[in-house]
């Protein structure tokens, strides 16, 4: 206890105690993500049940493609931020630094896709609204709202997590972490991995439901 | 202190087999199974959710407290699922959107029942 460890501010005992404490709070706030958006997974749940037929017809027109790609960008991008996390054991600053910008360089490239993939599909009608293409369908328009929802929402914790990847990858390279503290980096990376469980979900509700018609 | 608990080899293989089972959830929905199709979908997700959460998040060598808080949000969201659709599932009747039009008296009246 009487070295100086700069890194551990004084309301902890130690070191771990506070490395628990910031990953209980990450996982408190994750718990609440789970929340915000689970109520347009529940949202979309019943209205599929309502209309199962017009839904997985109305999934017929994203594409799968680009949905497909995306998952396997984003899949790989959770590996290189696990990477990161685990150089950031070893402290191995540039491992880390090198498989943070691997993975923001992903997590651009899905938005990238994204990006192509909506002015696709703006440009197939499916945005909902006067000008939407099932000769305005209201069934097969509620699935376009979720849609857009919910992909617009994920796209937003994209943005949002390259912006926290990206302070997290300037500071590790300026030697702020090290193999005895390193948990920023960690915390980043388990918000990251959480927007990539929620794709895992978005997948195959949004693109997969309709491919077998 | 920070015993590394994953090898990056081991990392590697959890990524595989993510992309594995991306591959089968694409196969799968490509044939006819009816009401499978969708459930082995979910079960195919849920694989790669449980893969995500135990290795990359490093859940699987975490503290106890981890796992419930971990696991407290997706409790939570399974009563708030099954609570809506123990409603949906048990109404005789939803009436559909239906559009305005002259013949059809009141617009959004409530279920009927026969």
């Amino acid at each position: 206890m009487a070295e100086v460890q700069p890194s551990l501010r004084e309301q902890f005992d130690s070191p771990a105690q506070q490395r628990e404490a910031s990953r209980l709070g990450i996982w408190a706030f994750l718990a609440t993500e789970v929340m915000f958006f689970g109520g347009l997974f529940v949202g979309y749940i019943v209205y599929r049940h309502s209309f199962p037929h017009a839904f997985a017809a109305a999934s017929r027109h994203t594409n799968l493609l680009y949905g497909t790609l995306n998952t396997a960008i984003l899949l790989t991008s959770s590996l290189t931020m696990a990477l990161a996390v685990h150089a950031g054991e070893h402290g191995a600053r540039k491992q880390i630094v090198k498989n943070l910008l691997l993975t923001i360089l992903l997590a651009a490239a899905f938005l990238v896709v994204k990006g192509f993939e909506y002015s696709e599909d703006i440009h197939e009608h499916l945005v909902p609204g006067p000008s939407f293409f099932a000769g305005g369908d209201p069934r097969q328009e509620l699935f376009f709202y979720f849609y857009w929802a919910m992909t617009g929402l994920h796209a937003l914790h994209v943005i949002i997590g390259i912006g926290i990847l990206s302070t997290i990858a300037s500071l590790a390279a300026r030697g702020r972490y090290n193999a005895a503290y390193y948990t920023p980096l960690e915390v980043a990376g388990l918000y990251w991995h959480f927007v990539d469980i929620v794709w895992i979900y978005l997948f195959p509700l949004l693109y997969l439901i309709g491919r077998h018609l | 202190m920070n015993a590394s608990a994953t090898s990056q080899k081991s990392l590697w293989k959890v990524w595989a087999a993510l992309l594995t089972l991306l591959a089968l959830t694409w196969l799968a929905a490509r044939f006819n199974l009816g009401l499978w199709n969708t459930v082995i979908a979910l079960v195919i997700s849920g694989m790669k959710m449980t893969l995500v959460i135990l290795f990359f998040m490093q859940v699987r060598y975490s503290s106890r407290l981890i796992w419930i808080f971990a696991c407290a949000g997706f409790i939570w969201w399974m009563i708030f699922v099954s609570l809506a659709m123990t409603d949906y599932l048990t109404r005789r009747e939803v009436v559909p959107y239906q559009r305005q039009s002259p013949n059809t008296p009141a617009q959004g009246a409530p279920a009927r029942r026969e």
